[in-house]
C-alpha cells in the first residue's frame, strides 16, 4: 500500500534581544553558568515579570512576515509543569488568543514549485533553563542547572499538517531561519539552540481523509538531523501499519548517535498542563499604530528581493537566489553594485570568490575584510581593461590580506595591464621570431597553436599584456605571409 | 510623637521591650531591635536638620510575606524557614525612602492562608484581649502588633478579608487598598489577582499616611495601576458634604452576631443625622462570592507554590533517591496541611475536564459581582457592612472545619474578587469585651472618599 505522511512542525525561535523577556537580564550565549541571573528570573519568592517591549516587537515582525494577523488583545498564561530548570514550576506562555494567528509561509520545492504552509499561530514566551549532565564536572547522581537561558524571549511557530515529506520540512525550515534572520529577530543557530524544531507525524494510506495517530519527535538539533528523523519515524509507523500494529500516541527523541527514536519516559513531560491567565501580565495590546510602525520597518524580505534582483540587475534566477539566500550578503552585493561596479560582474565575484572565502574560513560578510566600495573599484578597473580577470584574482587575494586598495596594489606590483600597441608588438615579434617551426605549422593550417603563442606572450610580459590585444595582434601577424 | 519629648531611639527601644514583655502573643517571627535604633537616631538626626520624611516617627511591624533585603521571607512557613530574600519589595523601598523604621517581621497563617493565624508553622498568634481567642489572619501578626502597642503601624496582605477580618478582632483599621493601587512586587504571591499590600493603624490618619507612602505605579508590577496618589490625608478631618452609603442587604443576615448587626445600626444613624443618605442596596451575586473565592484562589495558589520545590532554595527533604521523590517529600514535609488543601483544590479545578466547569466559571462570576458593585456604586459612594459575622471567635474552634473558617470571610472576599478598596474601622465591643469592626466599600480608586467616611465614622465612635 502508498501511504502518505502528515507533518506539523513547531518551531521555537530565540529573540535575540539584549534582555530576557520577563527582566533585565542579558541573553549572551555562552556566559558562565548561573551569572545571567536575577531574582525575577530565579523566581524568587515575590517577583514579577515585567513585559519586554522589544521581544513583542520582534514576535510582530514574524507575524507580519507571515501574513499572520496580528491581534489587538492578547493574553500570557501558565503552562504548569515541574522540572528543575523551571524555577517558577510554570512557564510564561501564550494559550488561548495568542499574538499571531492564520498566516502562511512559502517553500519552493527541488521541482520548481511552490507550496503554501499554513502556519495556524505564533506567540511568545519564556525559554526554560538547562539540566546538565553529559558534562565532565557532574558526578553520575548529580543533575546540575544552568539558569542563564531561563527566561530569554522564544516564538514559537505553529504550522499546519500541510508538510507532507521530510524534504519539505527541510524547505520549510530553511525557510523559517531565512526570515527570522532577514527580520533579525533570531540567528537561527540550531546547533546552539537558538531554533528547534520538535514535529508531530502521521501516516494514512494514500487517498484516506482521516489522520493516524501522531507522534510528537523532539530533540532533533540540526537541519539534517530533522529529515533523518522524520525519515525514520515515517518508516517506523508505515512498518507498524504494515504488520498490524497500532500506533502508541507519545513523545519520542531523536537520537542521533544512534539514528533512531527513544520515547520520551513520562515523568520528563506533564500529561495535563492547567494551562490558566497569567494573572500578573495585564493582557497585550498592540495599537494599530504600533503594528503599522514595525510595518514600515520591515526589510524587503527574500522572495520580494530576489524578484528584484532579478528585474533590476538583469540577473539569472540562479544568481538572484544564491545572493539573497542571506541578507547580509545581498546588502553587501548590492553595494558592491552602488559604489560603481557591474552587476553580473559583481554577481560573479561575491557568489565567488567572496562566498568561497567565507565558507573556508568560516566567517560570516561583515567580518569579510574587502569592503564593497574597495570590491567595486577592484571590478571597475577590470571593466576599464586597467587588469585582466586573471590578474583581477591576484590582485584579489592581496586586498584580503592587506586590505589595500585595488589601485595601489596594481601600482605597487606594477600589475598594470600593459595595452601599449608598440610594447607588445615588440614582444610579440620576439616570440614569432623564437618560434620559426610554429609559424610555419600554423601557417599551414594548425590553427589551435594560437593559444601557445598568447601563452608566451603573456609569460614573456609576467601576465599583464592584454589578452584580447594579444590575441588580435598574432592573429594579424601570423595571417601575413611575408611575416 | 511629634511633640518631640520622647526620643525616637526610646520609642523603638519601648516597642522592642514590649515585644520581649509580651512573647506569648506570638505577633512577632523576626525583630530588627538594634538595626532599628540605629535607624532612628539617624532618622532622629534628620529630623532636628529638618530633612526628616513624611514617615519619621513610624516604626513599623512588616507580615512575613513582605521582601526585606537581607533578612528572613518564610511566609510562616516550613518551606522557607531559613530563607533570606535577595530583594527589596517596593513597598519597603518606599517606606525607607521615606524615613520609616522597620521593627520586624510579623507572624501569620502559612503563605496568608487562614482566617485564624493558627495555620503558622511557628505558633498561633494570640489575640491581645483573650489568650484563648484568635487574632483573625492572616495578617494576625500586624493586627496584633498593632493593637497590643507593639509598633507603631503594621503592613499587611489581603487576599480575601486577611487584613480587614484582624483588624476587627483586633479593635484596629485595618485598609485593603484598589487592586493595583499598591505593588505587589516583592509580596509572596498567595492569589495574585486578589492579594494587595495594605496598612493596620490604631486610627485612619495612620492608615492614610502609610497609604500615601505606598501607593503608586511600580515599573516592576505590571499590574500596578498609573492613576495618579493624592494626599489621603488631605481634608482627612473634614467629613464629606454630602454622601450616599449603601447599604447591602445580603451582608445582614439573622447568622450575624446580634451586637455586630446593632453596630450597623450605630453607624447608620450616625451617617444619617450627619444628613448623609442611607439606603439600602442590593448586590444578588453575593451568595456565590465564597464558591468563586475559592476556586480563584486555591486555582492561583497552585501555581503560585509550585516554585517551592526543595531544587533552588528553601527546605529540602534530605535523602531522596530520584527527582519525583525530592519533590514530593519537599512539599509534604515543607507546607502545612492547610496549604496543601489548597494547593489541592486549586490543582483540580485547573485540571483538564474541570476548568471549564470551575475556574471558567468562576471567572464569569467574577465579572458579575464587578457588574454589582459598578451598579451599586452608579448611586451610591460608600457600602456599608459588617467585616465579620462574629467577633474573634475560639482558638481551636473551627480549625477542624475548613468550611465554617471560609466562611468567616464571607463579607470580605468580595472587594478582592471585585479589586475595590475597604477599610474596616473599629465599633464598639460585644458583651465580652471583644471588639467589632465595621467595613466601608468603596469605588475603585477612591480611597480619598473611602478614608473621609471612616474617619468620620472613626470621630462619632468614640
Amino acid at each position: 500500500m502508498e501511504y502518505e505522511a502528515i507533518i506539523g512542525l513547531e518551531v521555537h525561535c530565540q529573540l535575540s534581544t539584549q534582555s530576557k523577556i520577563f527582566c533585565g537580564c542579558k541573553t549572551d550565549f555562552g556566559a558562565q553558568q548561573n551569572t545571567q541571573v536575577c531574582p525575577v528570573c530565579l523566581g524568587m519568592p515575590g517577583v514579577l515579570p515585567v513585559l519586554n517591549r522589544r521581544a513583542v516587537e520582534f514576535a510582530i515582525r514574524m507575524g507580519l512576515a507571515t501574513h499572520c494577523r496580528i491581534a489587538e488583545h492578547s493574553i500570557f498564561a501558565r503552562k504548569n509543569y515541574f522540572y528543575p530548570d523551571l524555577p517558577k514550576g510554570y512557564q510564561i506562555s501564550q494559550y488561548e488568543e495568542p499574538l499571531c494567528e492564520d498566516g502562511y509561509l512559502e517553500i519552493e520545492l527541488e521541482s520548481g514549485e511552490k507550496k503554501r504552509i499554513h502556519i495556524i499561530r505564533i506567540h511568545l514566551e519564556e525559554d526554560a533553563g538547562k539540566s546538565v549532565h553529559a558534562e565532565d564536572y557532574v558526578s553520575e547522581n548529580e543533575t546540575l542547572i544552568d539558569l542563564n537561558r531561563c527566561g530569554v524571549p522564544l516564538i514559537e511557530i505553529v504550522s499546519g499538517p500541510d508538510i507532507r515529506s521530510p524534504r519539505e520540512a527541510y524547505h520549510y525550515l530553511v525557510r523559517i531561519r531565512q526570515l527570522v534572520r532577514y527580520l533579525e529577530i533570531c540567528d537561527g543557530n540550531m546547533e546552539q539552540g537558538s531554533l528547534r524544531c520538535d514535529a508531530n507525524i502521521s501516516v494514512r494510506p494514500k487517498g484516506q481523509d482521516a489522520f493516524g495517530v501522531k507522534t510528537e519527535l523532539k530533540n532533533m538539533n540540526s537541519f539534517r538531523n530533522v529529515e533523518r528523523a522524520l525519515e525514520y519515524e515515517i518508516q517506523r509507523q508505515i512498518a507498524m501499519l504494515e504488520r498490524g500494529e497500532p500506533i502508541q500516541q507519545e513523545t519520542l527523541l531523536w537520537d542521533a548517535a544512534r539514528n533512531r527514536v527513544v520515547p520520551m519516559r513520562s515523568k520528563e513531560y506533564a500529561h495535563d498542563y492547567r494551562y490558566f491567565p497569567e494573572p500578573d501580565l495585564v493582557p497585550l495590546m498592540i495599537s494599530s499604530e504600533w503594528r503599522q510602525a514595525i510595518a514600515a520597518q520591515l526589510p524587503e524580505l527574500p522572495v520580494a528581493r530576489r524578484e528584484r534582483f532579478v528585474r533590476d540587475y538583469r540577473l539569472p534566477e540562479y544568481d538572484a537566489a544564491v545572493l539573497t539566500e542571506e541578507k547580509p550578503v545581498a546588502d553587501y552585493f548590492e553595494a558592491v553594485v552602488k559604489a560603481g561596479a557591474d552587476a553580473k560582474q559583481a554577481s560573479n565575484w561575491v557568489m565567488g570568490d567572496v562566498l568561497r572565502v567565507l565558507k573556508e574560513e568560516k566567517i560570516e560578510i561583515s567580518a569579510f575584510p574587502v569592503k564593497p566600495e574597495a570590491l567595486a573599484e577592484m571590478i571597475q578597473l577590470i571593466t576599464d581593461g586597467t587588469i585582466s580577470s586573471k590578474l583581477a584574482k591576484t590582485v584579489f587575494e592581496e586586498m584580503r590580506k592587506t586590505q589595500k586598495s585595488a589601485k595601489q596594489i596594481v601600482e605597487e606590483k606594477g600589475l598594470v595591464q600593459i595595452t601599449d600597441t608598440g610594447a607588445i608588438e615588440r614582444v610579440v615579434d620576439e616570440v614569432l621570431a623564437a618560434n620559426p617551426k610554429e609559424v610555419e605549422r600554423y601557417r599551414q593550417g594548425e590553427e589551435k597553436l594560437i593559444g601557445f603563442f598568447v601563452g608566451q606572450v603573456m609569460r614573456a610580459t609576467r601576465g599583464k599584456a592584454n589578452p584580447q590585444m594579444v590575441n588580435q595582434l598574432l592573429r594579424q601577424k601570423l595571417s601575413r605571409q611575408d611575416g | 510623637m511629634t511633640s518631640g519629648e520622647l526620643s525616637l531611639p526610646d520609642l523603638v527601644e519601648f516597642y522592642a521591650r514590649r515585644i520581649e514583655a509580651e512573647p506569648s502573643l506570638n505577633a512577632f517571627l523576626d525583630v530588627y531591635a538594634e538595626e532599628a535604633i540605629d535607624r532612628a537616631r539617624q532618622v532622629q538626626e534628620k529630623w532636628r536638620s529638618g530633612e526628616a520624611a513624611p514617615l519619621a516617627g513610624a516604626v513599623l511591624a512588616i507580615k512575613d510575606n513582605i521582601a526585606i533585603q537581607g533578612k528572613k521571607l518564610t511566609c510562616a512557613s516550613r518551606i522557607l524557614a531559613d530563607f533570606v530574600s535577595p530583594y527589596n519589595a517596593t513597598v519597603i523601598e518606599r517606606l525607607l525612602a521615606a524615613d520609616a523604621i522597620i521593627l520586624g517581621k510579623t507572624n501569620m497563617d502559612e503563605f496568608a492562608m487562614g482566617s485564624s493565624n493558627e495555620n503558622s508553622a511557628v505558633a498561633p498568634v494570640h489575640h491581645p484581649h483573650d489568650p484563648e481567642r484568635v487574632p483573625g489572619g492572616s495578617s494576625g501578626g500586624s493586627a496584633v502588633a498593632v493593637a497590643a502597642d507593639l509598633c507603631t503601624a503594621a503592613l499587611g496582605s489581603d487576599t480575601g478579608g486577611s487584613i480587614r477580618q484582624p483588624a476587627a478582632f483586633c479593635g484596629v483599621v485595618g485598609l485593603k487598598p484598589t487592586y493595583g493601587r499598591v505593588s505587589r512586587f516583592g509580596l509572596v504571591a498567595f492569589a495574585s489577582s486578589l492579594d494587595q499590600i495594605g496598612p493596620f493603624g490604631r486610627n485612619v490618619e495612620d492608615v492614610a499616611r502609610l497609604l500615601n507612602v505606598i501607593s503608586g505605579h511600580d515599573p516592576m508590577d505590571s499590574t500596578s495601576a498609573p492613576d495618579p496618589v493624592p494626599d489621603f490625608t488631605q481634608n482627612l478631618h473634614t467629613p464629606p458634604e454630602s454622601l450616599t452609603i449603601g447599604l447591602p442587604v445580603e451582608y445582614l443576615s439573622d447568622e450575624v452576631q446580634p451586637e455586630i448587626v446593632q453596630a450597623i445600626e450605630t453607624a447608620k444613624s450616625l451617617f444619617a443625622d450627619a444628613g448623609y443618605s442611607v439606603r439600602e442596596v442590593h448586590l444578588p451575586m453575593t451568595e456565590y462570592c465564597i464558591a468563586a473565592y475559592y476556586i480563584i484562589c486555591t486555582a492561583e495558589a497552585s501555581s503560585n507554590l509550585a516554585r517551592y520545590d526543595g531544587a533552588r532554595y528553601g527546605y529540602r527533604a534530605a535523602g531522596a533517591q530520584d527527582l519525583e521523590e525530592m519533590y514530593r517529600r519537599t512539599r509534604s514535609e515543607g507546607f502545612g496541611k492547610e496549604v496543601k488543601r489548597r494547593i489541592m483544590l486549586g490543582t483540580y479545578v485547573l485540571s483538564a475536564g474541570y476548568y471549564d466547569a470551575y475556574y471558567r466559571r468562576a471567572l464569569k462570576v467574577r465579572t458579575l459581582i464587578r457588574r454589582d458593585f459598578n451598579q451599586v456604586f452608579e448611586a451610591c459612594d460608600v457600602l456599608l457592612t459588617p467585616t465579620t459575622p462574629t467577633t474573634a471567635f475560639r482558638m481551636g474552634e473551627k480549625v477542624q472545619d475548613p468550611v465554617s473558617m471560609y466562611l468567616s470571610d464571607i463579607f470580605t472576599v468580595s472587594a478582592n474578587l471585585a479589586g475595590i478598596p475597604a477599610i474596616s474601622v473599629p465599633a464598639g465591643t460585644d458583651a465580652q469585651g471583644l471588639p467589632i469592626g465595621v467595613q466601608l466599600l468603596g469605588r475603585p480608586f477612591d480611597e480619598a472618599t473611602l478614608l473621609r467616611t471612616a474617619a468620620f465614622l472613626e470621630s462619632h465612635l468614640k
